[in-house]
C-alpha cells in the first residue's frame, strides 16, 4: 500500500463528489483527505484527495474518476512529485498553565497565534500533517478546546500547466 | 366542447411553443430526439408525462409493460437492435426503484438507454414523502449519467443532453428523475440537440504511434488471434472487420456479446471465448503470438485466471474506453478509439498471409471438442432432448437468419454455443450482469426494434418465471415472437456448479414448476410442448410457421452439464473438455 495524492478537476455540479467517493468506496479504499475548492478558473472544482492503495490500482482509479461525465481531468502524484500543505487550527483555555511557555512553542512550530478571546486562544499552523500533530501534542498540556485540521491542498512539481488548460476549457464552451 | 378543444389542441401542437408544460416539453424532446418507442408503466408522479403523451401517439408508441424491469430489458434489446437509445417511463419510488436491475445490465453492457422517472414534487425531497425514493443516489453507480430536474426550464437541455451522453462515446444508461411539479409547470419550448459537453470526450483522438505499433506487431504476427467483442456490433464495424479479416487472414473469436459480429460460417471464424466458449480458442489464446482485442474488456469470463493469460503473446487492445486499457490485462499497445475507426485506418497498412499451421489447430481442436462434447450434446442419443438439439435445430430452421435472445444459465450457453449466427447484431443476452429474466422482454424489444425480424426467445424454466408476465405485451401488441422455454425442471446452471464443486450437495436447484403450456395458454398464446426426440424437428417447424406469437416447452435431459469448461481460477488453456 503506498500514498497517492489524487488531483481531480471538475465541474462544480451537484452529486459529483458523490460520484467521485463511490470509486473509492466501491474498492472498500479509504480516503484518508479530501478538500474541494473551487480551482483559479470560475465554476472549476479542484480536489485534492489522499489515499492509500495498491500500486496497480491507482492508475485504474484515475481513469475511472476521469470517466465521470463532469470530471474533466484526474491525475494522481507521489510524495516527492508535489508540495503539499494543510492547515491546523488549535483552540486553547488562556489559564495560568501557559506560564508564558506559549509563545516560545509558538515560534517553534513556526505557527502562529491568530486570534485571542477573553479566555481562549486560536493558534494556526500551516505545514505538514505530522508537524501540525505533534504541536497538538505538545499543546495538549496545556488545555485544547478543539484542534480542527484541513485535507491536503497540493500542486504538482512538474511542468504541467493546468491553468491554461483550464483557461482553454472556459474559453472553449 | 371538450372534444374540439382537443383537436384544436393537436392541431397547434408543433407550432405552439409558449406556455407548454414540463410534461409537454419532456414528450416533445423524445419526439425532436427521433423517438418512436416508449417502454413503461404509469404511476403517481409520472401521470403528467402520460397525459402529454395521450396528445402524440400518433408519432410516439408506448409500450406498457408489466412490470418496471420487463420495460427496462426490452428498451434495452429495442436499442441494441434499432440502435438508438432505449426510451422508459416510471412513477417513483417503487416504479424507480425496479429499474434498477435494468440500468446495472445496460451500465454492464453499454446500452443506450434514457429512463425518465417521476419524482414527488420538488417541495417534499428529503422529507420521506410517499414513494420518494433517491433515485439519483440509487443509480449513481449503475448510469453514464443522471440527473435530477425540479425546474421546468431545465427539461429540454437536460434531455438533449440525456440523449448526446446515452449514445455517444461508448454507449450507456441515463436516469432523468423529474418532480412532479417540473412537469406540471409552464415555460417557453425551445430544442437545441446537444453535440458537446466540456468535461466529456467521447470521441478521444486516436495516437498515430499506437496505430503504426499495433500495424507492425500485426503485420509480423505468424500466429495472430482476434478477438472480436461487441464494440464491433455498437461502432457498427461488421464490414470493417470483414476486410480486415481478409485481409490479414486473421482468425476470429468473438466474446458472447461479439457473438454474430462475424458470420459463424466464415471460413477465419475459430469460434466464442470464454468459459463455456469453444475448445480452440481458448487454448490457442495461450498459444498465439500476437492477440487483437476489439471492442472488449478481458472479463473475468473470458480471462479465466489472468496470471495465466497470454503471456506469451504481445496485446494489442482497441477500446474507446480509455479505463478498459491495462484494467484487467496489461497490454503493449492500447489503441483509444472506436473499433470501426481503429479497423477502418488500419485497414489501410494490414497485410497477412494464409496461416495453414495455424489454422490447422483449431480445425484439430474443434475436431476434438466436436467428438467429446458438441456430438453428445447437440446430436445426442440419450433418451431425453439435450438444449444443444434445440438450440441446434432452431438455427438450421431459421437458416442462423433469427434474432436470438436468450436468458442466463445453461440455455445461454447452449444458445452461444450451438446457434449459427449468419446475420450481425442477431443475437441478445445479459452479458455482463447475467440477469435471469432478461430473455423474454428482450425478445419483445427486439421484435419492437426490427418488426420484420423473426425474433426467437430461448429461456430456461427458472429465468422464464422471473418475468413471464410481459407474455401479456406480447399478446397485447400481437407481437410474433417465438418463446422456447427449455425445461430441465432445475436451475441447471447452478446445478452444474454443485455438482462439480459441491460435492453434488443440490441445496436449492430443484424446481417444481407450473403447468407452463396452461400459463401461457390463459395469456391467449398459442403454446405446446414437446418432449420426444422424434417430435422436435416439427415442433420447431411448427412454432416458426406460426405467424403469430407462439410458445414451445421443450422438456430436456434434467442433470446435463454445459461443457467445455474453464474452472473458475483456472487458465484459459486448461479447458476442460469433460
Ligand atoms: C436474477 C438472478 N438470480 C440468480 C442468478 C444466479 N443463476 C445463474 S444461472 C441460474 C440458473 C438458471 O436456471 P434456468 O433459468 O432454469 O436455466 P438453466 O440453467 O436451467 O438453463 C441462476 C439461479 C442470476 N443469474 N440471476
Ligand atoms: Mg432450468
Amino acid at each position: 500500500m503506498q500514498e497517492y495524492t489524487i488531483t481531480v478537476f471538475s465541474e462544480n455540479n451537484i452529486g459529483l463528489l458523490n460520484e467521485i467517493t463511490i470509486v473509492f468506496s466501491r474498492r472498500k479504499i479509504n480516503i484518508e483527505s479530501l478538500t474541494v475548492s473551487e480551482s483559479e478558473v470560475k465554476g472549476v472544482s479542484r480536489y485534492t484527495i489522499v489515499a492509500f492503495m495498491d500500486e496497480g490500482k491507482v492508475e485504474n482509479i484515475v481513469l475511472q474518476i476521469e470517466k465521470i461525465i463532469g470530471v474533466f481531468k484526474a491525475i494522481y502524484f507521489e510524495a516527492e512529485e508535489i508540495v503539499h500543505q494543510e492547515v491546523a487550527l488549535i483552540k486553547i483555555a488562556i489559564s495560568n498553565k501557559l506560564n508564558g511557555n506559549l509563545e516560545a512553542l509558538v515560534r517553534n512550530h513556526n505557527a502562529r497565534i491568530l486570534t485571542v478571546g477573553p479566555d481562549f486562544l486560536v493558534i494556526e499552523r500551516v505545514g505538514y500533517k505530522a508537524g501540525n500533530q505533534e504541536l497538538f501534542q505538545e499543546l495538549e498540556p496545556y488545555g485544547v478546546l478543539q484542534f480542527a485540521r484541513s485535507g491536503r491542498v497540493a500542486i504538482s512539481t512538474s511542468q504541467k500547466d493546468f491553468t491554461s488548460y483550464l483557461k482553454g476549457l472556459a474559453e472553449a464552451s | 366542447m371538450e372534444v374540439a378543444t382537443k383537436t384544436q389542441n393537436t392541431d397547434t401542437m408543433s407550432k405552439n411553443t409558449n406556455h407548454l408544460s414540463g410534461a409537454e416539453i419532456l414528450v416533445r424532446s423524445l419526439v425532436e430526439e427521433k423517438v418512436d418507442s416508449i417502454f413503461g408503466y404509469i404511476g403517481g408522479a409520472i401521470m403528467p408525462v402520460y397525459d402529454a403523451l395521450y396528445d402524440h401517439q400518433d408519432e410516439l408508441q408506448h409500450y406498457q409493460a408489466r412490470h418496471e424491469q420487463g420495460a427496462v430489458h426490452a428498451a434495452q434489446a429495442y436499442a441494441r437492435i434499432s440502435k438508438k437509445p432505449g426510451v422508459c417511463f416510471t412513477t417513483s419510488g417503487p416504479g424507480a426503484t425496479n429499474v434498477l436491475t435494468g440500468l446495472a445490465d445496460a451500465y454492464l453492457d453499454s446500452t443506450p438507454l434514457v429512463i425518465i422517472t417521476g419524482q414527488v414534487a420538488s417541495g417534499f425531497l428529503g422529507s420521506d414523502a410517499f414513494q420518494e425514493t433517491n433515485m439519483i443516489g440509487l443509480s449513481m453507480p449503475v448510469t453514464k449519467w443522471n440527473f435530477q430536474i425540479t425546474k421546468v426550464e431545465e427539461i429540454a437541455e437536460v434531455m438533449a443532453k440525456a440523449f448526446y451522453i446515452a449514445r455517444s462515446g461508448r454507449p450507456g444508461p441515463v436516469l432523468i428523475d423529474i418532480t412532479k411539479d417540473a412537469q406540471i409547470a409552464t415555460a417557453d419550448y425551445k430544442y437545441k440537440k446537444c453535440d458537446f459537453i466540456r468535461s466529456y470526450q467521447p470521441m478521444p483522438e486516436l495516437d498515430m504511434s499506437q496505430l503504426e505499433a499495433a500495424a507492425e506487431l500485426i503485420n509480423g504476427a505468424k500466429k495472430p488471434l482476434l478477438l472480436a467483442g461487441q464494440g464491433i456490433l455498437l461502432s457498427g464495424a461488421e464490414k470493417e472487420l470483414m476486410e480486415f479479416v481478409e485481409k490479414t487472414k486473421i482468425p476470429v473469436a468473438c466474446t458472447l456479446l461479439g457473438l454474430s459480429c462475424f458470420p459463424t460460417d466464415h471460413p477465419l471464424y475459430v469460434g466464442m471465448l470464454g468459459m463455456h466458449g469453444n475448445y480452440g480458442p481458448n487454448i490457442n489464446t495461450n498459444e498465439c503470438d500476437v492477440l487483437i482485442a476489439v471492442g472488449m474488456r478481458f472479463d473475468d469470463r473470458v480471462t479465466g485466471d489472468t496470471a495465466k493469460y497470454a503471456k506469451q503473446a504481445k496485446i494489442v487492445h482497441i477500446d474507446i474506453d480509455p479505463s478498459e486499457h491495462n484494467k484487467n490485462i496489461k497490454v503493449d499497445v492500447a489503441l483509444l478509439a472506436d473499433a470501426k475507426q481503429a479497423l477502418s485506418l488500419l485497414n489501410k497498412v494490414v497485410r497477412g498471409a494464409e496461416k495453414p499451421q495455424w489454422m490447422k489447430s483449431f480445425k484439430d481442436f474443434y475436431q476434438l471438442e466436436f467428438d467429446k462434447v458438441i456430438k453428445k450434446q447437440a446430436y445426442s442419443k440419450k433418451e431425453n432432448i439435450n438444449m444443444a438439439e434445440v438450440v441446434r435445430t432452431v438455427s438450421e430452421q431459421t437458416n442462423g437468419e433469427a434474432i436470438l435472445c436468450s436468458d442466463v444459465g445453461q440455455n445461454q450457453m447452449a444458445s452461444a454455443r450451438y446457434y449459427e449466427f449468419k446475420r450481425p447484431n442477431t443475437q441478445i443476452t445479459s452479458g455482463g450482469l447475467g440477469t435471469m429474466g432478461f430473455g423474454l422482454p428482450a425478445a419483445i424489444g427486439a421484435q419492437i426494434g426490427d418488426k420484420n425480424a423473426k425474433v426467437v426467445s430461448i429461456s430456461g424454466d427458472g429465468g422464464f418465471q422471473m418475468t413471464l408476465q410481459e407474455l401479456a405485451m406480447i399478446r397485447q401488441y400481437n407481437l410474433p415472437v417465438k418463446i422456447i422455454v427449455v425445461n430441465n425442471s432445475f436451475l441447471g446452471m447452478v446445478r452444474q456448479w454443485q455438482d462439480l464443486f459441491f460435492d453434488q450437495r443440490f441445496s436449492c436447484t430443484k424446481l417444481d414448476n407450473p403447468d407452463f403450456v396452461k400459463i401461457v395458454d390463459g395469456y391467449g398464446i398459442e403454446a405446446k410442448r414437446v418432449s420426444k426426440r422424434e417430435n422436435l424437428d416439427a415442433a420447431i417447424k411448427e412454432m416458426l410457421d406460426s405467424p403469430n406469437a407462439y410458445f414451445l416447452e421443450v422438456v430436456v435431459e434434467t442433470e446435463s452439464n454445459v461443457l467445455p469448461m474453464i474452472v473458475p481460477g483456472t487458465s484459459v488453456s486448461e479447458m476442460r473438455l469433460e
